[in-house]
């Protein structure tokens, strides 16, 4: 008999845990889903930034991070309630559809290409990015595209237009789509020794990068601007709209913008706040 | 190499100083993995010994199902289970994406298949064993399924661990339906799936051999369970 106790005290607590599992649940009030990048995942910026949020509002921010196409087709589809993403031409795109309020201005950082240390395209002494794109086709050196329809993703592709290289000079011999987030696709360009184009923060937060380096940087083409933008509450009524604004008003206040700031790490800072013109130090 | 050590280390550490961001981590993916092998076991254990106790029209056709769907692939299962539970989807209204249920909803569609293919293989050969036996004593067919189930509980646990190492493993269902979001539905695949990406190769190692570490504990669990329980009935 003794068996089929032990059988029993297994049976009811297995159910005790799977009817916990289904209550987690979390369709609270004061619960928002962020839609948003890799970037801004991948750097730690969420984690140091968030809890000042929630402590100040008692609002929790839940992040599903994924590429900048992705997020605004979760968006789209009314599954996040505030989307923070990195290409202002679909953002404005988005806006216009209806699907979105208002878009503001949150921050930038920049783009930059990373190599082997070995560059043997000869990016470092480039003057323009256009011209260090050009160098590396005309090396035959291997570069990596996230290909995943992220904002980098998009940046690249104006990028390549601007250098004139065009669509079909991309074959596989040189250009690989990893069709994967920044981290995945670093990973990727240095286990080919390859060159590819990240942001920033993902790369200075990058912790395989072997003997990769930062070998272009610098040029105006190469800024990264982020967008903050609430889903349209009159096209989906589920949306969390006050408290969406709530964390909207927050990363946009002095209070915010100054959060955003201090976030370094190795002593650089890895955004710079630009919802705000002038002096955030009072 | 040198990457494996230190993440061996990195891993003894973690689980020495009981981390509360990695057993918070085994805590939800332990849950949600057993309440998808519960779910799974309640419908596909019945749906087993249907299959492999009567004859019905299309059951031929329903067990090659359950033999594919042992394959299916969790990156399908997750987006699938996106565009229905999508705000924009039929059960939009519920909420339940970017939850723990959701996740368990996907893994439950991945472990049936593998939970039913198993039993019902299982079922068929203590059946042909039994046959005659039951046949002999006029035992109803009800009566006959619970003796079957009953008999054959040892070898069915692998069922079970097959379907926990299914839903324990898998990484591209619950991080689509999930969004591998901090203390809500970050679990141990995706958490090492997000190691990975930001190029600490070390943490994601560390958390991959505490996973391993995990389901070797768990299959070891159930092996000394069904070994004791076997020799005290043999007794």
């Amino acid at each position: 008999m003794k068996q089929i106790h032990i059988l029993k005290v297994t049976l009811v607590a297995w159910a005790l845990i799977m009817t916990s599992t289904l209550s987690l649940a979390a369709a609270d009030k004061d619960t928002i889903i962020l839609a948003s990048t890799t970037s801004t995942q991948n750097s730690g910026l969420f984690d140091h930034i968030l809890p000042k949020f929630e402590e100040a509002s008692g609002t929790k921010v839940n992040v599903v991070a994924v590429g900048t196409g992705a997020a605004l087709k979760l968006a789209r589809n009314g599954d996040a309630d505030v989307l923070m993403v990195h290409h202002k031409k679909s953002e404005e795109q988005f806006v216009t559809d209806g699907y979105g309020v208002e878009r503001f201005d949150l921050m930038h950082n920049d783009f930059v290409i990373i190599g082997p240390e070995s560059d043997e395209a000869n990016l470092s002494q480039m003057k323009s990015v256009t011209d260090a794109l050009k160098a590396i086709v005309l090396s035959n050196k291997i570069f990596v595209s996230r290909g995943d329809d992220s904002g980098t993703h998009k940046r690249e592709i104006e990028l390549w237009q601007l250098a004139n290289i065009a669509e079909d000079q991309k074959n596989t011999k040189w250009y690989r789509e990893a069709g994967a987030g920044m981290g995945a696709t670093l990973n990727v360009a240095i286990g080919m020794n390859a060159y590819t184009l990240t942001d920033r923060a993902t790369w200075v937060s990058f912790k395989n990068k072997q003997s990769h380096k930062i070998l272009f940087e610098g040029d105006p083409n190469l800024f990264n601007q982020y967008g903050i933008i609430l889903v349209n509450p009159e096209k989906f009524p589920h949306i969390k709209a006050q408290a969406g604004q709530k964390f909207i008003d927050w990363m946009l206040s002095k209070q915010g913008q100054k959060a955003i700031a201090s976030y370094k790490l190795e002593g650089q800072q890895l955004f710079t706040p630009d919802a705000i013109s002038g002096d955030l130090s009072n | 190499m040198n990457d494996i050590w230190e993440a061996l280390l990195k891993a003894v550490s973690l689980v020495l100083t009981l981390d509360t961001d990695l057993l918070e981590i085994v805590g939800l993916s332990l849950q949600l993995s057993l309440t998808a092998v519960g779910i799974s076991l309640l419908i596909g254990l019945p749906l087993a010994a249907l299959l492999a106790l009567t004859k019905f029209p299309g059951r031929k056709i329903l067990i090659v199902a359950t033999n594919v769907f042992m394959g299916l692939p969790p990156v399908v299962v997750g987006l699938i289970v996106y565009v229905i539970l999508s705000r924009s989807g039929p059960l939009g209204v519920l909420g339940l994406l970017f939850t723990p249920t959701a996740m368990v909803i996907a893994q439950v569609i991945l472990v049936i298949p593998i939970v039913t293919a198993i039993s019902r293989q299982v079922l068929e050969d203590y059946h042909q064993e039994y046959d005659e036996l039951l046949t002999s004593l006029g035992v109803s067919k009800m009566r006959r399924i619970s003796a079957l189930l009953w008999d054959a509980r040892f070898a069915l646990t692998t069922a079970g661990l097959a379907g926990f190492g299914r839903a324990a493993s898998e990484v591209g269902a619950v991080m689509i339906v999930g969004g591998n979001i901090d203390h809500l539905t970050r679990v141990m695949t995706t958490a090492i799936a997000l190691e990975s990406r930001k190029g600490d190769l070390v943490m994601a190692l560390a958390l991959g051999i505490v996973l391993i570490t995990l389901a070797l504990g768990i299959n070891l669990a159930a092996y000394l369970i069904t070994e004791t329980a076997k020799r005290r009935y043999a007794a």
